[in-house]
């Protein structure tokens, strides 16, 4: 199974598109391209999780980390397009509280 | 090396007029003396091509471009395969490590599930490789207090596995402090939030049994949450709460909750790998985990953790995608 990133940049955002299945094997490459990405202070990044069909903790561990990194260099992050199972596993872990979520259902009513 | 050189000349213009075993035998012979005296390839190839000079100068003229290029090619030959010699030596001496490393966390992180008269224990853990991510431990004061930690280090193998044992050693320095589950938390994610880098984190529920007041206290950072079957309502109930897992932020504060646990009553403590049906999205997994431990409630608790990591591996299709660990205590 695979995993894919892609960013665009729109309006002085940056925006990632994620796909695929992260898990132990994957993990390694999704932190290499997202710590790849260059901080600028204010930028905001926005990274969509829709099109993720499986993630363990341990893509858990590369969000986090990202999330940091971000907050460090004086970005924002936000998570949008989760899906009903990866939004449980933010709020099991209490990542939900910390990080900014946006949440499937959301995003379509937006439409 | 011009010793060498002189006695190359001679094993090789024996050679070149008597092609016998023994002429060969003796050119064998001499490359022990070249390993012994380090001579690298590129200088076996210097030694022959100025021993054919001398044996034969009129070839040597047509063939000396040959020669020197031949000797260039040896010289980058021979630094790669010594790269490669060191790399494979590097390589065993890693493994080597890796073992010695593995039978450490296995001493280390050994968990001995405690006997006691008043209450059940149960508990299974199966490592999806060779280092287990997973880690229980137990503290009790014989009849008085029984406290388990349920813990799930992200990130796996080595550095996954001193993290766990700093974990260890929190846990057991806490002393008497182990009967407040939340303040439990609170401590151990301070030692783990100094010392790890921002990937890396424990999920752990930390459950404090006061035996005599039958009181189950409990606490979560980020843990799948336990179940509890109560016997009068036969039913389950999930012992929810939420709390930042370990290890992400310094001043992290832990909620505290409290059950009444009842005669016959059952609390199974469990991680992400019990609960995560990696192929099949579609089941529930904690209606599988209630209706097999509802169906097979009289079994001891030893016997419930060994059914459940059965049943769930064979919906699993044998395939399990994480360390599994389940701890159940009846009462």
């Amino acid at each position: 199974m695979d995993m894919a990133i892609h960013f665009k940049e729109l309006d002085n955002k940056l925006y990632g598109f994620v796909e695929g299945e992260i898990d132990t094997y994957t993990a390694s490459r999704l932190r290499e391209e997202l710590e790849a990405v260059n901080i600028t202070e204010g930028l905001e990044i926005v990274l969509n999780l829709s099109k993720i069909n499986y993630m363990d903790s341990t893509g858990l561990g590369v969000f986090v980390a990202f999330y940091k990194r971000t907050l460090r260099e004086n970005g924002k992050v936000k998570l949008v397009g989760l899906s009903n199972r990866l939004q449980r596993l933010f709020e099991i872990t209490g990542l939900s509280d910390l990080m900014d979520i946006e949440t499937d259902k959301k995003v379509e009513s937006r439409k | 090396m011009e010793q060498l050189e002189s006695q190359y000349q001679k094993i090789l213009s024996d050679y070149m007029t008597d092609q016998t075993e023994k002429n060969l035998y003796i050119a064998q012979n001499f490359t022990r003396q070249l390993i012994q005296k380090n001579i690298s390839p590129e200088d076996v190839v210097s030694v022959h091509k100025n021993a054919v000079e001398k044996l034969f100068p009129r070839r040597m003229s047509e063939e000396q471009l040959a020669y020197d290029f031949l000797i260039e090619v040896m010289v980058h030959y021979g630094m790669a395969h010594r790269e490669h010699q060191s790399l494979l030596q590097k390589q065993a001496e890693y493994e080597m490590e890796m073992k010695i490393a593995t039978n450490i966390q296995k001493t280390l992180l050994k968990t001995d599930v405690p006997q006691l008269s008043s209450i059940d224990i149960g508990m299974i853990s199966i490592p999806i490789r060779k280092m287990n991510g997973d880690y229980v431990h137990f503290l009790y004061n014989r009849e008085d207090f029984l406290s388990v930690a349920v813990t799930d280090v992200v990130g796996k193998g080595v550095p996954a596995a001193l993290c766990m044992s700093m974990v260890k050693y929190g846990l057991e320095t806490l002393d008497y402090a182990y009967k407040d589950p939340s303040y439990v938390l609170e401590v151990i994610n301070r030692v783990i939030e100094k010392s790890v880098d921002d990937s890396m984190f424990v999920s752990m529920f930390y459950a404090c049994l006061d035996m005599r007041k039958s009181i189950l206290s409990y606490a979560s950072a980020g843990h799948e949450p336990a179940l509890h079957y109560s016997a009068k309502h036969n039913e389950f109930f999930p012992l929810e709460s939420t709390g930042l897992l370990l290890g992400v932020l310094p001043e992290t504060k832990y909620l505290y909750n409290e059950i009444v646990l009842e005669e016959n009553d059952i609390v199974v403590m469990m991680t992400d790998g019990v609960t995560e049906f990696r192929a099949h999205d579609e089941m529930n997994s904690r209606e599988v985990i209630s209706s097999l431990i509802m169906e097979n409630k009289y079994l001891s608790a030893q016997q419930l953790c060994n059914l459940l990591y059965k049943q769930i591996e064979e919906i699993q299709d044998f395939k399990l995608s994480d360390d599994f660990t389940v701890v159940i205590i009846k009462k």
